[in-house]
């Protein structure tokens, strides 16, 4: 049978096609039924738990809570999308309505500004996280390759590479807005500022790994593929396109799928701090609101985050799948 | 055929350590003609893959050089092709992209597509590949990893090739069948070959001289055997040759009697004694014939 446990039905076939089919229902126990009890009772523990705690904005929200906000965000979001739907038709009404009298009228379609959904906030997020993410892999994975190649230089940037890693990016976010405010002027930004400034602050904290991870790949490179590239005459690129890429690739997922982890955290905490547009903006937003709602929905966006985090580990992971060379490498 | 292809004058090389240099090779001198086989053989330790990374330029001499037609080496090239003990197969690469690799860097501009992948198909079916030659390494075995390395070192067409303990990892069969290969292979190509071995039979099969090298530190060349047994060579009836059980007798006593490592240095690898009073034992199961003489160096051995 495959080894993949990500393939959800191959314990259920395993049951029929095996020779002992109480240790493969075991094995079906194992695999599936036990997250599930898992996850009942933390919804149990979670519903009991919620009930007996009192704040001020109401009690604490339970499953059921969560799924009513659940079901209200998804309405509200329709509700908005209808509201925008027939703004756009309004005006276009108004616009026939205008070249009729008069074929030569200039008509504008103005943009509707109606306050972005929870939906709309997660695809604000989830645009930063991966642009962010674009970005500091850009940067980290060739200069990852050169710190490896190069003794001296690792020693160089190791100290500074060892002072940065640690810090956190609400402490990067003020001078990110300055810089960010000082340097980014133009009439028509083609990115909103605070989008810039978002991105910059994941890059900046989620590049580390990505670079360490990918110098530790590089400089590990066995001697005798070393050999074979000097008796070769490999060119550097060929050097580097041949043989330090592929070699390097495992260390270089695991520093990509820590970065990316680290950036969708780091991104959630700047967005709520620097009220730039996204789902950290809506926790803090639903916050400071404070009505009996906001508690319910706030729980509703800490599940979707863990959510979302998960599932952009999941695709790092079937990427990895996809380019790594070892088949045989059990990869989690 | 009596110039001098690869030379070796007062090769010394010197490895700075904590507690100062360490002098592996003293003074190496040897003279290679063009399409001569060549066995380097000794315990470890006494530089034998230091001679060879010499020669490839994977090292510097500290004094002395290597001069190949009469042009001074200094750094690695496809010219002198190396098949590490190992294979040093890409893992990633499959077996005709092993190949293609090295053929794309010596041949670039000097052949076209076509008679690249001729060449890259012809030199996989030298070594008897063509059937697995789009298999990655680790589908394949011990053996056809390293047929596939010799494959590209071939495919290189160097002027020398070394190889450094080709068949040190395979399983006795495994080993045999592959110096069958690669006598076949010679025969047809008549390379310049200098191939570092452990195995007294190998060497004795394969060479037309064997390089007998002292213990180290501050190894060199101990004395040179010319192995004048009529090619093609045949293992089977060679076992049963008094000339070929005579020049096993020689490279064994050379070993083990004249080069005996002291007790302490063996005591540090026991191993490799155990492989090679091993392989005295082996060798009629291998051969089937000549006990006797056998025996005798065996003895021999335990003499010592």
């Amino acid at each position: 049978m495959s080894h993949s446990s990500t393939n959800l039905f191959s314990p259920v076939l395993a049951i029929f096609q095996s020779e002992n089919p109480g240790a493969a229902l075991l094995n079906f126990v194992k695999q599936l039924v036990m997250p599930v009890i898992g996850i009942l009772v933390f919804l149990l523990i979670w519903d009991i738990g919620a009930k007996n705690i009192h704040t001020s904005l109401g009690t604490f929200p339970g499953p059921v809570q969560v799924y009513e906000q659940t079901i209200g965000l998804i309405d509200e979001h329709q509700a908005e999308r209808q509201k925008e739907q027939a703004f756009y038709e309004r005006q276009e009404k108004r616009n026939a309505k205008k070249l009729a009298k008069n074929p030569d009228a200039k008509v504008k379609i103005r943009p509707y500004t109606g306050k972005p959904t929870f939906f709309d906030q997660i695809g604000t997020s989830l645009v930063t996280v991966l642009a962010g993410f674009v970005l500091a892999s850009l940067i980290a994975i060739p200069a990852g390759i050169m710190i490896g190649l190069n003794q001296p230089l690792y020693s160089a940037l190791n100290p500074l590479i060892q002072l940065f890693k640690p810090v956190s990016p609400l402490a990067w976010l003020p001078l990110v807005t300055m810089v960010v405010s000082a340097l980014y002027v133009s009439k028509d930004p083609m990115f909103a500022k605070s989008f810039i400034t978002s991105l910059v602050t994941v890059s900046l904290c989620c590049l580390w790994p990505t670079l360490l991870n990918t110098a530790v790949g590089v400089s590990a490179i066995s001697k005798d593929l070393q050999n074979v590239s000097q008796v070769l005459r490999l060119s550097f690129m060929t050097h580097v396109i041949k043989i330090v890429l592929p070699s390097s690739i495992p260390m270089m997922f695991t520093g990509l799928r820590l970065s990316l982890g680290i950036a969708w955290m780091v991104l959630i905490a700047a967005e709520m701090l620097a009220q730039n547009p996204g789902l950290g903006k809506f926790v803090w937003d639903e916050f400071q609101n404070g009505s009996s709602n906001s508690l319910g929905r706030i729980m509703v966006a800490v599940l979707v985050i863990g959510l979302i985090g998960f599932m952009l580990d999941r695709i790092m992971l079937l990427i990895q799948k996809k380019v790594s060379w070892d088949k045989t490498a059990v990869l989690r | 055929m009596t110039t001098t292809h690869l030379e070796l004058t007062g090769v010394d090389i010197e490895f700075p350590t904590p507690s100062g240099p360490f002098k592996a090779l003293d003074n190496v001198n040897l003279k290679i003609k063009k399409g001569e086989y060549i066995s380097l053989i000794g315990h470890s330790g006494c530089g034998k893959s230091t001679v060879l990374n010499i020669v490839a330029g994977l090292y510097q001499a500290t004094k002395g050089g290597v001069l190949l037609d009469g042009k001074e080496v200094n750094e690695p090239g496809p010219e002198r092709a190396v098949v590490f003990q190992n294979h040093s197969l890409l893992p990633w690469l499959t077996a005709y992209e092993n190949v293609e690799l090295a053929v794309n860097q010596v041949f670039k501009g000097k052949k076209s597509k076509a008679e690249m992948k001729a060449w890259i198909e012809h030199n996989l079916e030298l070594v008897h590949m063509t059937h697995a030659m789009h298999k990655r390494p680790d589908e394949i075995s011990g053996g056809m990893k390293q047929r596939v390395g010799i494959a590209r070192a071939l495919a290189m067409e160097p002027k020398v090739l070394l190889m450094d303990e080709p068949f040190g990892a395979l399983d006795a069969l495994t080993r045999a069948h592959l110096q069958d290969s690669l006598m076949e292979i010679q025969n047809e190509l008549n390379n310049t070959v200098i191939m570092i071995t452990h195995d007294v039979d190998e060497a004795v099969l394969l060479s037309d001289r064997i390089v007998m090298m002292t213990n180290g530190p501050e190894a060199t060349v101990g004395e040179i055997l010319e192995i004048d047994l009529p090619r093609p060579r045949n293992r089977i009836e060679l076992a049963d040759d008094p000339q070929y059980n005579h020049y096993r007798a020689a490279v064994l006593s050379f070993l083990y009697e004249k080069q005996r490592k002291p007790e302490e240095g063996g005591a540090a690898k026991p191993a490799k004694e155990k492989k090679l009073a091993q392989d005295v034992q082996d060798t009629p199961e291998i051969a089937a014939v000549s006990a006797e003489e056998t025996t005798e160096s065996a003895d021999k051995v335990k003499a010592a």
